[in-house]
């Protein structure tokens, strides 16, 4: 194939709970807005990716579609469940095989926090039986060690968060759209040190939609060319520190941070596109809780470790700074559907790009919106996925 | 009090925590993991506190089996020189007390003190100045 894989038509199922729908029908109702979006009909898609974690199979929604025979494959990979379906789909279209398909996510998760058993990640009985086997523990005691080691302080986590809320007001597809003031973030109940309720996501609901075409079927639909030059999905290196440990490494220089499935994925997408961070003019980065973000603008490459607490001082990662980040206000605003999270950063992507963002629109580095925009996931048990778009 | 699980702690009074070493490559990990890739290894007794943070609410059940009272307690990762950082209450001390680079030993402590037949798991706790082994 020549060209790039481009990105022609987006549709997203509102994030956060809808009672009385589910999952999968939130997928089918993302694929029909981003079909209508793309100004394509079902039967000329000629495959698909379909990502779920705990919402069911996703190819059960092709009764609901049309029994067109199209391919149908499912994708469960943990966080990077949605940025795997993305990947492939790219593939397929990369390969020559195909010129017009799916990356589709949707989940449908319980209130609460998410409810893991030890054998699911080959952990013993004991390990859960103790009250270890809970992700919020992992994600605290991570950024409590980059906190003492980088001077990032509480105040920066609450900023973050602070954001968060402030950018979704602007987003019709976000969960929590309600401005929180700093100081109610900051004095919210603790749920794990230094974390309050409002710095961690929450599980949710939701459906994305991305229809991906060669570089010719997209001029031939007339779309505006949103080419997707990175997608990158990569597992962890050794020494990390994941979630559900009941060890880690030591390590000889521990006084720097940890290789991570992030740092790996995102040095990889910066490869293939051929550009660097200082390329990128928006970006929406995993933040399943606040110090989340902060990490993940290292590891991603946006900034040195340690950096993080004078760029959010001076609002370089807001809607109008040098590099917008989470302009939708991310996991913390939208919750977390794990099938979806990653396609919903890509949906946000293309929407900037196409500016389309109303009140959240990136201006751009010349003021004609941006040009290059990039999205990140990590989760258990250490997996990233990145993407990087260019208009 | 017997442990919550068998090959977790040594036989001897007071008891270590058991790692494995894998045999090819000769990093520890924790616990020491089914099958013969690993050899079982006793671990240091003493470590400093690596990161931490307090569990504030009750875990849910299952798989958590400990005490329907909820009290938030210290989560840490004690790095046991030249072994490995592993992962356990911290008791004993106030919340506003816990440092990275604190001092602390191995202790177990039990799952529900109340329970009729109370399992022992692993825990650590400060060493106080002044008491060093």
């Amino acid at each position: 194939m020549s060209g790039d894989v481009c990105i022609v038509g987006v549709g997203i199922h509102p994030f956060g709970r809808t009672d009385g729908r589910s999952g999968v029908e939130q997928g089918v109702f993302a694929v029909k807005q981003a079909l209508a979006d793309a100004g394509v009909e079902w039967p000329q898609v000629q495959f698909a990716y379909g990502a779920s974690d705990a919402a069911g199979n996703p190819d059960s929604m092709v009764d609901r579609l049309g029994l067109t025979g199209v391919q149908f494959i499912n994708v469960r990979n943990g966080c990077a469940a949605g940025g795997s379906a993305l990947f492939s789909a790219q593939m397929a279209i990369k390969s020559g095989e195909f010129d017009l398909g799916i990356a589709v996510g949707f989940d449908k998760h319980p209130r609460g926090a998410f409810n893991a058993l030890p054998a699911e990640y080959n952990l013993p009985d004991w390990y859960g039986e103790v009250g270890q086997m809970v992700t919020t523990q992992f994600f605290a005691a991570k950024i409590m060690r980059y906190m003492a080691m980088f001077g990032i302080s509480q105040r920066s986590l609450g900023m973050v968060a602070e954001k968060a809320f402030r950018n979704a007001v602007h987003a019709p597809h976000a969960w929590r759209r309600r401005p929180v003031p700093l100081d109610e973030i900051l004095e919210a109940p603790l749920v794990s040190d230094p974390y309050t309720k409002y710095m961690f996501c929450s599980p949710a609901e939701g459906g994305v939609a991305l229809i991906l075409a060669s570089e010719k079927k997209a001029r031939e639909l007339g779309k505006p060319l949103i080419r997707l030059k990175a997608a990158t999905m990569r597992t962890r290196p050794p020494h990390s520190f994941e979630v559900f440990a009941p060890s880690v490494d030591v390590v000889e220089d521990d006084t720097r941070p940890r290789g991570t499935a992030s740092r790996i994925a995102s040095a990889a997408a910066f490869d293939v596109a051929g550009i660097g961070p200082d390329d990128i003019d928006v970006a929406q980065l995993q933040d399943t809780e606040a110090g989340a973000e902060i990490m993940h603008m290292a590891e991603n490459g946006f900034c040195a470790d340690g950096d993080q607490e004078q760029w959010l001082a001076e609002g370089r990662t807001e809607i109008g700074g040098v590099l917008p980040v989470n302009t939708d206000g991310g996991c913390l605003a939208c919750g977390e559907p794990i099938g979806a999270s990653g396609l919903r950063q890509v949906y946000e992507n293309v929407v900037q790009l196409r500016g389309d963002g109303g009140g959240r629109q990136v201006q751009g580095k010349d003021g004609a919106g941006p040009r290059t925009a990039y999205s990140h996931v990590y989760g258990a048990p250490g997996v990233s996925a990145v993407t990087i778009l260019e208009r | 009090m017997r442990a919550i699980a068998e090959g977790l702690l040594t036989d001897e009074q007071p008891p270590r925590l058991i790692g494995g070493r894998e045999r090819e490559t000769g990093r520890i990990v924790y616990p020491c993991p089914p099958g013969d890739t690993c050899e079982p290894v006793p671990l240091g007794r003493e470590g400093r506190l690596w990161s931490y943070t307090i569990q504030r609410f009750r875990p849910k059940t299952p798989p958590y089996a400990g005490p329907e009272a909820f009290l938030p307690w210290v989560i840490a990762y004690v790095e046991l020189p030249g072994e490995v950082i592993v992962e356990a209450p911290l008791v004993g001390v106030a919340f506003e007390d816990v440092k990275i680079g604190m001092p602390v030993r191995f202790t177990t402590i039990a799952l529900d003190p109340d329970a009729a037949d109370p399992v022992a798991m692993p825990a650590f706790e400060p060493i106080a100045a002044g008491d060093a082994a």
